[in-house]
């Protein structure tokens, strides 16, 4: 290999416990007795369901279609039927709920139609909203839909698409069993990448710790008589974050702001192109992916897991240790503890590690920091960490930002080589979102102000148009009366119109209050218009329940009819 | 004689300096934001009127005249004070009791079946986010809501609530790391 | 379930564990200084250390701190072992006892304790002290001076007189004194040849303590505990200055290498200068930072009042630290090619 490779400062060289689960081939998880599939499954706008309770639905069916450009969609990862679309606890740090779509397995696994899509004969964008509509999000572990970073930014030519398969977070070996597997289909998937794209060149990255990946890879490379380059890059985390990769393959830095594709360049994992290729060759959309069990466990071993799959129902597959505390998805570098076992397997979960207090020992208590810099010659993207802790701790959050808090990239490096034990990492996702929280805040201030200035001077307007209007009738009146009082006086009579006048007021409010009551009576909702078929029939349902019950006269004109 | 080149040399110190100032304070002069649109950016911009004034901006103008206290701001909360505070160079204050307590956020939400049309809230909201006609239904625009109850009172049907905003997905955050070395127990009450 | 977040592994590293390598750093020094200078040393560093603790553990209670887990950091050992190290072996007990207190409770918790002082603790003291008690903080163990150890710690715990006899200025300080004496006629190979006094390189007994320290410093390094860049800054600014002055007039300025392996250079570049607390944390403000102590601490040392010059130097320094990181940032990753 005549590649020259470039190093990105800092980084660690942790254990790396990749060995536990390699030793057995890629395996199918059983299916489970029910799927929980999370509509909101990649960065962007959560999916818009498209089934309901009681639907049946088949193995790569729609159901959460996707909404707007950053979004995918969201399929049904076997058949059976919708059981449930409701808030579920979904596999995020937080422990929230998400709409989710709950289906129970009938066992057959009943495909849709597939069909190999020739997407050479296709137009690049017909392309793009084909895998935007397969539901391929990044597989590294940020689920980044894939369709969207297939473009080019306007006015740079692609130099380099580089191809992520460097795994670097201990434990970790899914990406590794794909390669050494399924190289032929990700090679073919990367082919599909650089016809989207047409870099000049394909940089297939890969740790030098997995040699069989590499050779795999790179006999697969040849035989399909491809050009792509399979490059062996130095064992140290962060080499498999993205933007170390690149630094790595291709000497350029992105910063923060900018996108890679700016700079020419462009990375995807190998499980995303194997994902994209089966989407495009198989028509099977993105319903399983490869997820490692490891840790404290005696059967460690990768799965094909289908999206939806509960966490208490894959878990047993590796036979947990009885000391097991809990489960980390991802590695142990940046994943989390999730919140509770019966969350299901999403896109994002590439590692499924068991957690015991003696195999990630807890951190002895924080001291304070005495400035050593241990972090910042840890940190892959060259920051000073203890001046972003200093600020993140004070909460002087435009300090923390002028010491550029968001180039972190939080991988953990500060806070693993610490040696007062702070954690670094979790002062800066809590400044990070601290920072956008006060953002968003302060926008809709902004906006709230803007209205509230521009009420006050529609008023002042208003008001100052009656006064006008007021002074005017006023003179006209007064003229009028000047009139009046000229001809009664020549007339001599002398009426009082008031008193007739009073009282027709008085009906007048009297009815209006009258009609207000009947209508508070009677009075219906009138957003039910264009309603889609089901919700009319749930009203139509609801409606019927009342009557039943007596509440509401079926008489009562709906108030949007009245006016029609 | 000493006496009076002392006094000569004093004066003609005093003249130099007196106007390299005079020169400095022309020539550096900062148009520095009026101090109302200081407070006024800090204030949460809810225009709930709480703190008795009608509005954010007329409060700024209060507290800015020495008028108010920086304390009568509850949507601001405990936040909003001492960055008034530290603004003007105050004594921090706890959120002063009869202007009420800080809330977690809420929206106005109307309870549609209820409402008569009667554009009573539509004229409260201070920041045009209800809309609705005479004799039609109305409804929050919630993302516009300010949380200032304003609406709640005028509703001769008392069909609006507030609604307080869950914590979702979108708005969740990362919480301030727990400090494990903890102040003995004798000072923990300071 | 467990709620922490990541990452969930770490390096097996701590502050004891970083302040013990420092303290078995010293060691070299400590054992070559014993045998060449005088056992007094381990007295000092007994009273020194015991003084340490018991200061840190009464200003931790009183402060309302968990007293256990920072009198167990090692940071009040490592002061302690360096004002040992700097003060006068025959010193009075009280003198270190005194320099000790005030290093832990002036220097370090009055300003918040561990990591907070901007003032490296030990220099603190050294310069108190010297400015308190000039005579006492300059009476050395005269050359060649054989006191049994039982003797030494009466002399130290004021149970035997304090004779003149034991005690004289350092090499460093006794060069400057003849050669301000000798005015004119002064001659530094002249007095480089009285090798009973100024040994072979840089002062007898005194070169081969600084070798050991040398030795510890470069254990220090390898062990990753400090980088090269405030030792490398801290020697290569007394060689300058040193050096250009020998340039200018090697009679009257005594070459580099004696002013590097004399006095507390060697201590100072590699266990003073790098305390990271109250230096610079950029690697570009280290290289001033330690560059700046080196040359001041020759100017002190040649043309000050003091027979050395390294615990002001340091101390000035640490008054610009974090100006000089302020200006010193390094460029991060992406932001390169950007003007700063």
């Amino acid at each position: 290999m005549l590649q020259q490779l470039f190093r990105f400062q800092g980084g660690i060289e942790p254990a790396y416990h990749k060995q536990e689960s390699v030793r057995e081939p890629i395996a199918q998880a059983p299916l489970p007795p029910r799927l929980i599939i999370p509509l909101h499954q990649s960065i962007g706008g959560t999916p818009r369901p498209v089934v309901a309770v009681g639907d049946k639905v088949l193995k790569g069916q729609l159901i959460g279609a996707a909404d707007g450009w950053i979004s995918a969609a969201v399929h049904a990862s076997t058949s059976g039927t919708v059981v449930e679309i409701g808030p579920r606890r979904i596999p995020h740090p937080s422990g929230l709920t998400t709409d989710c779509v709950v289906i129970e397995p009938d066992g057959e696994a009943r495909w849709i139609e597939r069909a190999p899509l020739d997407y050479r004969a296709m137009a690049p964008e017909e392309v793009r909203a084909y895998l935007q509509n397969a539901g391929i999000v990044g597989l590294g572990g940020a689920a980044f839909p894939s369709h969207a970073k297939l473009t080019t930014a306007k006015g740079v030519p692609m130099q380099e698409l580089v191809i992520n398969g460097a795994e670097c977070e201990p434990w970790i070996t899914c990406d590794d069993m794909l390669m050494r597997e399924r190289a032929a289909e990700i090679v073919a998937g990367i082919g599909l990448f650089r016809d989207l794209l047409q870099p000049q060149r394909v940089l297939i990255g890969i740790e030098d710790n997995k040699p069989e990946a590499i050779a795999a890879m790179t006999a697969a490379v040849r035989a399909a008589g491809e050009s792509f380059e399979v490059i062996a890059v130095p064992t140290r985390y962060p080499a498999g974050g993205a933007k170390q990769l690149i630094r790595v393959l291709t000497g350029k830095e992105i910063p923060a702001a900018k996108r890679s594709t700016d700079l020419g360049v462009q990375c995807f994992n190998v499980a995303t192109a194997y994902s994209a290729w089966r989407a495009v060759a198989h028509g099977e959309p993105l319903i399983s992916r490869i997820v490692t069990l490891t840790g404290n466990a005696d059967r460690p071993r990768n799965w094909e897991v289908p999206i939806g799959m509960p966490i208490d129902a894959l878990l047993p597959l590796a036979a947990p240790r009885p000391d097991t505390d809990g489960v980390i998805m991802g590695g142990p570098m940046m994943g989390f503890l999730i919140p509770a076992l019966d969350v299901p397997v999403i896109k994002a979960t590439n590692c499924l590690i068991a957690h015991s207090p003696s195999l990630f020992p807890p951190q002895p208590p924080e001291m304070p920091c005495i400035r050593c810099g241990e972090c910042a010659r840890a940190c892959p993207h060259e920051l000073q960490p203890m001046d972003m802790y200093w600020w993140s701790r004070a909460k002087n959050f435009g300090k923390a930002q002028e010491a550029h808090l968001f180039d972190c990239i939080e991988c953990g490096c500060c806070a693993y080589v610490c040696p007062a034990h702070i954690p670094l990492v979790q002062y800066f996702r809590f400044a990070k979102s601290e920072i956008w929280a006060r953002e968003k805040e302060r926008k809709l201030a902004e906006g709230a102000k803007e209205r509230f200035e521009f009420k006050q001077f529609r008023e002042e307007r208003e008001k100052a148009e009656k006064a006008e209007k007021l002074a005017k009738a006023a003179a006209a009146q007064a003229a009028k009366k000047a009139a009046e009082a000229a001809a009664a006086s020549a007339a001599g009579s002398t009426a009082p119109p008031t008193d007739a006048a009073e009282a027709a007021k008085k009906a007048a409010i009297a009815a209006a209050l009258e009609r207000a009551r009947a209508q508070r009576a009677a009075v219906q909702a009138r957003n039910t218009e264009d309603l889609p078929p089901e919700k009319a029939r749930e009203i139509a349902a609801i409606d019927a329940r009342r009557q039943q019950a007596g509440l509401e006269p079926a008489a009562a004109t709906p108030l949007g009819k009245e006016d029609a | 004689m000493d006496l009076l080149l002392a006094i000569a040399i004093m004066a003609l110190g005093a003249v130099v300096l007196g106007a390299a100032l005079g020169y400095a304070s022309v020539k550096f002069k900062v148009e520095g934001d009026p101090i109302v649109e200081k407070i006024d950016a800090i204030l949460p911009q809810t225009q709930c009127g709480q703190c008795g004034y009608p509005g954010c901006k007329p409060y700024a103008e209060a507290i800015a005249k020495g008028e108010a206290d920086i304390n009568q701001c509850p949507p601001g909360g405990d936040e909003g004070v001492r960055k008034l505070a530290d603004l003007l160079g105050k004594e921090y204050k706890p959120l002063s009791a009869e202007h009420g307590q800080e809330k977690p956020k809420a929206v106005a939400v109307i309870r549609e079946e209820l409402c008569i049309g009667c554009t009573l809230c539509i004229q409260a909201c201070p920041v045009d986010a209800i809309v609705g006609a005479a004799k039609q239904m109305h409804t929050v625009v919630a993302s516009l809501c300010t949380g200032c109850e304003l609406c709640v009172k005028p509703c001769p049907v008392e069909c609006i609530d507030m609604v307080p905003i869950p914590e979702t997905l979108e708005t969740w955050k990362w919480k301030y790391p727990v400090f494990e070395i903890k102040p003995a127990e004798s000072r923990k009450v300071a | 379930m467990q709620t922490a977040t990541s990452p969930h592994i770490h390096k097996p590293v701590s502050i004891t564990r970083v302040m013990a390598q420092v303290c078995l750093a010293l060691l070299p020094g400590i054992a070559v200084y014993t045998w060449l200078i005088g056992p007094a040393l381990l007295i000092q560093l007994g009273i020194a250390s015991l003084a340490a603790l018991a200061a840190e553990a009464l200003l931790l209670q009183l402060r309302g701190k968990p007293v256990a887990p920072f009198l167990m950091d090692g940071s009040a050992l490592v002061t302690a072992w360096l004002i040992a190290l700097t003060f006068p072996p025959l010193s009075p007990w009280w003198l270190t006892a005194t320099g000790v207190c005030l290093a832990i409770v002036v220097a370090k918790q009055l300003y918040g304790g561990l990591g907070q002082n901007p003032f490296n603790p030990a220099m603190v003291a050294f310069a108190a002290c010297i400015v308190a008690f000039p005579a006492l903080m300059s009476q050395w163990p005269a050359q060649g001076l054989t006191l049994s150890f039982s003797a030494q710690l009466d002399v130290v715990l004021g149970l035997a007189p304090r004779v003149d006899a034991l005690t004289a200025a350092t090499p460093l300080d006794a060069m400057k004194t003849a050669l301000k004496l000798e005015g004119e006629h002064a001659s530094v190979q002249a007095l480089l040849a009285n090798q009973t006094l100024y040994g072979t390189f840089a002062g007898r007994g005194w070169e081969w303590v600084a070798t050991a320290y040398l030795l510890g410093g470069l254990f220090l390094l390898a062990r990753g505990v400090i980088t090269w860049h405030v030792p490398a800054a801290f020697l290569a600014g007394l060689a300058t200055v040193a050096g250009l002055c020998w340039g200018i007039d090697p009679a009257r300025f005594a070459d580099p290498v004696f002013h590097l392996f004399s006095g507390g250079a060697m201590l100072g570049a590699f266990f003073i200068a790098t305390d990271p607390v109250s230096g610079c944390t950029t690697p570009r403000g280290k290289l001033v930072f330690g560059f700046g102590a080196g040359a001041l601490a020759y100017l002190i040392r040649v043309f000050g009042a003091f027979p050395d010059g390294i615990a002001f130097a340091v101390l000035i320094m640490n008054l610009a630290a974090p100006v000089i990181d302020l200006l010193c940032q390094p460029p991060i990753f992406g932001h390169k090619r950007e003007a700063p």
